[in-house]
């Protein structure tokens, strides 16, 4: 979630139940943070995964996703002048 | 700690679970990497951001993407085959503050349901219509659409498409951009990720336009089918990327949203008991003055035959309409060619004072021909103990028939002499009436006053009277044959 201690602008939130499995996040990634698992869901898919760093919250793996409720995207909240 | 908020997310307009399954109720029904979960995704973030879910009316097609009421949280309605644009259109102009957006795949909306989508759009109704077009039957199998790329094999085009077999792909926006009365027509693409974003514009476009309250809004969407494209969903995105675009051009073809001016709603259909006065029927309900019960027994099946222009049908339209009035059961079914002139035409007319079973008559008890080809045709089916009324000097020798009552006039010329060709009709009803005495005279004028124009009245009022006094002259040998 944090690479220099400097946390990732965004992060995503996959649903490996719903996932088919179709790999198009995955090629649509900017930053190439998504792949296909290797192990199979019960639906018998290999789902997306996130590798858990380098999300920028571009929100562009959302869109190319279709299914509703495949994806969800975070985006870091501006921090309050520390 | 880093804190993160949530910017895409299942849309509002999305039930929760969608639950035409038991199981996985989170997931479409779509196959992997299929168009129609994105284009869907676009349309249910579209109804959330114009915040119109609690009026919007979704028309769901035939096709892949006939399930959208198990996943749009909307008004719904599954709707005929190609019907999408006529069945919108009702909805719209029956509750014109609804937000009807008709979505529709290219089998549905580019094949059978052609003629529905050029009319809606040429009315410039104000709905929106998304046109998802994937150049397949994905439901069926894969067979043709009109959509399909050139050389592409399907399960109908098994040798490839070919223009000369089977046309060219179908290019629906330009076809309805030749139209006066869309406000917005745009063909977008998911062929990639910076095109699917602005898929997600023109969605919303469209949408907007109607919430607005501008007309026709239609946007075409590239669409990936990797499972009948035979393609992994990757490849399938490229396919509609490279190859799609290059056929179906990929552009607004036409945007008026800003100067269009917002639609006024359409005129109230008038109140249902204005109908009768407004289509001039009398009391809305029969004919007045008309009798209660039938004054005698009585069971005429008429055949009138003649040629189109004759006045075949108003003959048998004046005899059911006096039948009406003095207290008969009637029918009056007609039965002609294309022609408005000079084909054969005939009528079948029943009077009876008992209940009719069939308007159909098949067996007529009173022929009245009013050509020659008439008579032949249907002389041998008159009941024996018929009446042959003939528009001509005599009965042509091989039509004469001993079981029946046949009469010969000059009907034509006897209109001739009263005046003009076209109530020789009236002059045989006249001849008609004499020999029968089916219905009283008084009831037949009311009924001429009624259906002829009033310059002809005097003239039809004349015919008749010089078809009951040729007729008593005719050489009928039992006058007042009675029936």
């Amino acid at each position: 979630m944090a690479v220099n201690g400097k946390p990732d602008r965004g992060l995503v939130e996959m649903n490996a139940e719903e996932c088919k499995g179709c790999g198009l996040c995955v090629e649509a990634c900017p930053p190439k943070v998504l792949h296909l698992a290797e192990a199979l869901n019960h639906y018998g898919y290999h789902p997306a995964v996130y590798a858990g760093v380098g999300c920028t919250g571009c929100g562009i793996c959302f869109f190319v996703c279709p299914e509703p409720g495949g994806i969800r995207v975070f985006r870091l909240d501006a921090v309050a002048a520390a | 700690m880093a804190s993160y908020t949530v910017i895409h997310e299942k849309a509002e307009a999305f039930y929760d679970t969608f639950e035409r399954k038991a199981e996985l109720q989170g997931q479409t029904h779509y196959c992997p990497g299929c168009g129609h979960g994105i284009v869907s995704k676009l349309l249910a973030q579209a109804i959330d951001e114009l915040g119109v879910q609690d009026r919007t009316v979704l028309i769901n097609p035939v096709g892949c993407s006939v399930f959208g009421y198990y996943y749009f949280d909307v008004g719904n309605v599954q709707v005929a085959h190609g019907r999408a644009p006529a069945a919108a259109t009702a909805v719209k102009r029956s509750r014109p503050e609804s937000i009807v957006i008709a979505y529709q795949g290219d089998g549905d909306l580019a094949a059978i349901g052609t003629a529905e989508i050029i009319h809606a759009a040429n009315r410039g109704e104000p709905i929106t219509v998304i046109f998802v077009n994937n150049g397949i039957y994905g439901m069926t199998g894969g067979q043709m659409a009109p959509t399909t790329p050139l050389g592409k094999k399907t399960a109908t085009s098994p040798l490839g498409r070919d223009a000369l077999n089977e046309g060219y792909p179908l290019h629906v926006c330009e076809m309805l951009n030749s139209l006066e009365a869309p406000v917005y027509i745009e063909r977008v693409s998911l062929g990639n990720s910076k095109q699917i974003m602005h898929a997600a514009k023109a969605i919303k476009r469209a949408v907007e336009n109607q919430v607005k309250g501008l007309g026709f809004s239609f946007v075409e969407v590239l669409s990936p089918c990797p499972t009948i494209w035979k393609m992994q969903p990757v490849e399938a995105k490229r396919f509609v990327q490279d190859e799609m675009a290059a056929i179906f051009g990929v552009s607004n073809l036409r945007d008026r949203s800003k100067e269009a001016q917002p639609r006024p709603a359409a005129a109230a259909a008038p109140a249902l008991e204005d109908l009768p006065r407004l289509l001039d029927l009398v009391n809305g309900s029969g004919v007045e003055g008309a009798a209660a019960h039938p004054p005698q027994e009585l069971d005429m099946r008429i055949k009138v035959a003649g040629f189109g222009g004759q006045g075949v049908l108003m003959l048998g339209e004046v005899l059911a309409e006096a039948g009406l009035e003095a207290g008969y059961e009637v029918s009056w079914l007609p039965s002609y060619g294309p022609e408005m002139r000079s084909g054969t035409s005939n009528c079948h007319v029943r009077l009876a004072h008992h209940a009719i079973d069939s308007p159909l008559v098949s067996r007529p008890n009173v022929l009245l021909a009013l050509n020659e080809p008439s008579l032949r045709k249907f002389l041998p089916v008159v009941e024996e103990g018929g009446i042959v009324l003939y528009n001509g000097s005599e009965i042509p020798e091989d039509c004469v028939r001993s079981d029946v009552r046949m009469v010969a006039l000059p009907f034509t010329q006897l209109a001739d002499e009263v005046g003009a060709t076209k109530v020789g009709n009236i002059v045989m009803l006249g001849a008609l009436l004499e020999a029968t005495g089916m219905l009283e005279q008084d009831r037949v004028v009311a009924a001429l006053k009624r259906l002829v124009h009033p310059r002809f009245f005097e003239l039809d009022l004349a015919a008749l009277a010089r078809g009951r006094q040729e007729f008593r002259g005719s050489a009928a040998d039992d006058y007042l044959w009675g029936v």
